[in-house]
């Protein structure tokens, strides 16, 4: 039973979100500090490094980091008040067990009891219907160490094939595209290459408000003369200076990039000796974008046909670029083709793998790289290992201790796995640093899956809206509890300290695995003492992988500002910059700077699909979804921050005048925005930042407040990424708001 | 005392409305939780434009000579510094007189620290800044849009730009210690603080779209 246990207000009058502003301790001059701890935010894939202030045994305060080399104090408003989450009211201090006789929905239970009683629970379900009717979702906040140990403890000590992570939600279509033309998931370059950058591409990624520190460096480059091409739906912060904006209608990326590669095919904007010696497949990819004349691209992608040309003719002639994107691109049902445009008239450019050239998707969550790279996602094992490989899983067994026949095949992606709870095939989950309910997609269908589970436990540190369907809440870790690495969107390994304890009852996420491993018997390889004992064996699980961390050291990242990966020997300095000319990988072993055995990228024909749910008369609106500066994700966190939740307490909906004008809306008003799933209530701002046939909504709060109720669950059939960024909906006023 | 070779530099052109330098304001030290920069939405209808308010630190500052209770000081490092508490008679004097609007009687939960709503405004973080630090807002912004540090340093990280420290205000002309960034290649005479208020931001979007087929 699975269900709510009382109703949502009942719950939320309990265990929040509340809001903690600064007070007491926080706000004390002259407060004696105990120390300042130097480590990295909670939040984004920047990975900001930050000093933690803490004050008898609570982060009260943070002070700048200057000399961390990617941020140098820089900070959003995210990492000011992480500190906040220390000492909060709804902070879980004890275990809990569904009990709707209690007033809140749950009532405490001894922490070792909650384990035995977990342990039993997910016993009886796999003595009773088989390993595989267990399933597990985990997250991509986590440090290395933890998501290296969750894909370990689902395959091993469970010998279930269901463990994704959210992840899936975010890069896995960079990811996937990337591995098709580069056989490498990774950023290509540092961050550092953008200053030098005479052209800055970025398409549907809103940086201002989802990768702030990255403004810097594009303005940094802007100054020495850089031009600035901003392709997205809407004016963000970051376009309103730009030097070209393309408000593309949303989904129709990859035509773009088809159209920019026709026009440098025709006014020969080819790096021919790149192209010749690096690449494989160039005529095939030139057939398929013959048809992608400006006119038909402009058409498709619904711009002014001398926007795409310009950008084209900038593009072309450029000597040196940056080309990034984010979730606007990848959040499609033809995500990871729309990557695949963005690699192609990257690498017919030639412009990659040397100073000032770079490509990178940007990272969304803290662990964004890291966690996609050891073996929680459901088809990979630890070093980015496939785990349909047999020498893979040779290689893995090997150091789990364990016959490669054992370890379980590939799973699926974390929606899929939802619809395997609804047909009756998964009957109990795990969940920890995942909140699907307001994540996923036609989230309403996740709310009934989740209520026809026999068995589930959640781990997290507040009870987010998932856990509050669980019959047991384990008491986790926040991030400043704990020791590990996480990756940058740099590609950049970098260590999070410990700069306190655990309060109360809870524990050190690792631990609760660790003990739930003994309680159902199976110890074995999940006895870990220290974090770093995990990273060394993760270390070894990785070696000769195209992920190599083998020569990564906790003492050697601190040493360095981090340590980016592939680094195959402790002597190995690391690789900042992938695909130099004369460099040298675990794949191609001399023969390229690509992860392919020749040694040379592969173009990749990408094909054009609409969005799987176009506008129609019924529905005529694209629906599109996206952050706000002031919030993360589900918004576990930082809806239970006073200062950031006052910056954007609420969604909104977001119009252009003109549409505005036809439906009878004015700013202020309450709008009625229905899907063929769900509807939602939401006040309308007017802004004539957006196009005239998209409306826009933030996604981070939860119950009636959450768009992904309207949000469709057609996913890229590659990656598996959710359609986020378009499905139609219809707006209408509504007279009395209610 | 500040280094009199750091200077403070404001580019609102870089300016991505996050908030960080607000959010940071109120951790420094001294400030008790209290903001004490302004983020100014210009006209979010037509765009996302935002622009930070810091006090510009004039060389006579025009707060300080409006105050009857005499409670604003410069120090002679040049930093204009928040109402004393035991003179400010909460007048609001300076709140109307200041021409970049800085000064505020309420600044969000600050109220609650003094017990009155006593004129707050920026220090520019004086227990770091004299010490060798940079303010917090400037430490942070991660636009580049606050800008602490020497004007050689300015200059050769930021080409493309030049700073002005002077404004008119009809008859009023206003030496300030902060900088404002304007585009290297600009008119002087086009620095007008309307001039920038009335300016139309949305023409980045005209012409953008795909005209209707006929
Ligand atoms: S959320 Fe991202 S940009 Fe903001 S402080 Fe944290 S790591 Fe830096
Ligand atoms: S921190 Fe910088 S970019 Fe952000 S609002 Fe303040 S001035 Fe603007």
């Amino acid at each position: 039973m699975s269900k709510l246990p009382v109703a949502p207000e009942q719950l939320e009058a309990h265990y929040g979100p509340h809001l903690q502003f600064p007070g007491g301790k926080h706000l004390q001059s002259g407060l004696e500090i105990d120390r300042l701890v130097k480590t990295h935010c909670c939040f984004c894939g920047q990975q900001c490094g930050i000093q933690l202030k803490v004050a008898h045994q609570q982060v009260v305060g943070f002070e700048p980091w200057e000399d961390f080399p990617f941020n140098r104090g820089m900070l959003c408003p995210k990492g000011i008040k992480r500190y906040l989450q220390g000492g909060h009211p709804d902070r879980l201090l004890t275990a809990l067990q569904r009990d709707p006789a209690a007033a809140g929905g749950f009532r405490p239970l001894e922490y070792p009891q909650a384990i035995a009683q977990t342990a039993a629970a997910i016993a009886k379900i796999q003595e009773q219907h088989g390993f595989a009717a267990f399933g597990v979702l985990s997250g991509a906040s986590l440090t290395s160490e933890k998501a290296y140990l969750m894909g370990k403890f689902a395959r091993v000590c469970l010998r279930t094939p269901y463990i994704d992570y959210n992840g899936r939600l975010c890069m896995v279509s960079a990811g996937a595209a990337n591995k098709k033309a580069f056989g490498v998931d990774r950023g290509g370059n540092p961050w550092s290459d953008i200053l030098g950058a005479e052209l800055i591409w970025i398409s549907g990624a809103n940086v201002a408000e989802c990768a702030p520190i990255t403004t810097h460096y594009v303005w940094q480059a802007r100054e020495q003369g850089a031009r600035v091409v901003v392709v997205d739906p809407r004016v963000t912060p970051l376009a309103r200076t730009c030097d070209l904006f393309l408000p593309i209608k949303p989904g129709r990326d990859v035509a773009l990039f088809n159209g920019i590669l026709h026009l440098m095919i025709e006014k020969d904007w080819l790096d021919h000796a790149f192209i010749e010696k690096y690449t494989v497949g160039f005529e095939k990819l030139a057939e398929s974008v013959r048809e992608w004349t400006p006119r038909r691209t402009a058409q498709v992608c619904g711009l002014n046909q001398k926007l795409v040309e310009q950008a084209a003719e900038w593009w072309g002639t450029a000597s040196t670029s940056f080309l990034m994107h984010a979730r606007g691109i990848e959040h499609h049902s033809h995500g990871v083709q729309n990557v695949l445009g963005a690699i192609n008239i990257v690498l017919a450019s030639g412009r990659i793998g040397r100073e000032n050239c770079g490509y990178s998707t940007i990272t969304g969550q803290a662990n964004g790289q890291g966690g996609r790279e050891h073996g929680q996602k459901c088809d990979q094992l630890p070093g980015g290992r496939d785990i349909s490989n047999p020498e893979h899983r040779a290689h893995v067994a090997g150091i789990w201790g364990v016959a490669p026949d054992d370890l379980p095949q590939a799973g699926v992606d974390a929606y899929e796995l939802f619809r395997k709870i609804d047909q009756g095939e998964i009957k109990g989950l795990l969940t920890l640093c995942f909140n699907p309910k307001v994540s996923l997609p036609d989230s309403e269908f996740v709310a009934r899956c989740l209520d026809k589970l026999e068995f589930y436990a959640a781990i997290d540190f507040f009870l987010n809206e998932t856990a509050q369907h669980a019959d047991i809440v384990l008491p986790g870790s926040l991030q400043e509890e704990d020791e590990g690495v996480v990756c940058s969107a740099e590609g950049r390994v970098i260590r999070i300290r410990k700069a306190i304890d655990c309060p109360g009852e809870a524990r050190q996420d690792w631990r609760i695995i660790q003990d739930l491993a003994a309680a159902l018997k199976r110890p074995q390889g999940f006895e870990f003492q220290h974090p770093g004992q995990i990273f060394d064996e993760l270390r070894r699980a990785s070696q000769g992988g195209v992920v190599d961390y083998s020569g990564i050291t906790y003492e050697k990242i601190e040493a360095s500002y981090g340590v980016f990966w592939p680094c195959p020997s402790e002597e190995h300095p690391g690789t900042p910059r992938l695909f130099e000319p004369d460099s040298w990988n675990v794949v191609a072993r001399g023969q390229g700077p690509f992860y392919f055995p020749d040694g040379k990228a592969r173009f990749q024909v990408a094909d054009y699909s609409p969005p799987q749910e176009e506008v129609d008369e019924e529905y005529p609106l694209i629906l599109t979804t996206g952050r706000v500066i002031s919030q993360f994700l589900s918004g576990t966190q930082t809806r239970r921050i006073g200062p950031l939740a006052e910056m954007h307490p609420a969604p909104w909906l977001e119009v252009h005048p003109q549409l505005a004008a036809k439906l009878g809306l004015k700013a202020g008003d309450t709008a009625l925005v229905e899907s063929r799933r769900s509807s939602i209530e939401l006040t309308t701002k007017v802004v004539n930042t957006i196009r005239p046939d998209t409306v826009f909504v933030p996604y981070h709060w939860a119950g009636r407040e959450s768009i992904n109720r309207l949000t469709i669950a057609a996913q890229d059939p590659i990656s598996k990424i959710p359609e986020y960024k378009a499905c139609a909906v219809r707006v209408r006023r509504l007279e009395h708001g209610s | 005392m500040v280094p009199e070779k750091m200077e403070f530099f404001i580019d609102a052109n870089r300016c991505i409305g996050c908030k960080a330098c607000f959010q940071a304001c109120s951790e420094c030290d001294t400030h008790k939780g209290v903001s004490m920069i302004h983020l100014e939405t210009i006209d979010r209808e037509r765009s996302v434009q935002t622009v930070p308010v810091v006090c510009m630190h004039c060389e006579d500052p025009t707060c300080a000579q409006v105050c009857p209770a005499d409670a604003i000081k410069r120090t002679p490092d040049g930093v204009v510094q928040t109402a004393r508490k035991s003179r400010c008679i909460a007048c609001s004097n300076c709140v109307l007189a200041c021409p970049f609007g800085v000064p505020k009687m309420e600044s969000g939960r600050g109220a609650s620290v003094s017990g009155f709503n006593l004129m707050m405004k920026c220090d520019m973080c004086y227990d770091r800044t004299s010490v060798g630090k940079k303010p917090m807002c400037a430490t942070v912004c991660p636009s580049g849009a606050l800008f602490y540090g020497t004007r050689e340093q300015m200059q050769k990280e930021r080409p493309r730009s030049r700073p002005i420290n002077e404004f008119r205000f009809g008859q009023q002309t206003v030496k300030t210690k902060v900088n404002v960034l304007v585009p290297r290649d600009s008119a002087l005479e086009q620095l007008k603080v309307t001039d920038a208020l009335g300016s139309q931001p949305d023409i980045l979007l005209l012409g953008m779209y795909q005209e209707e087929e006929p």
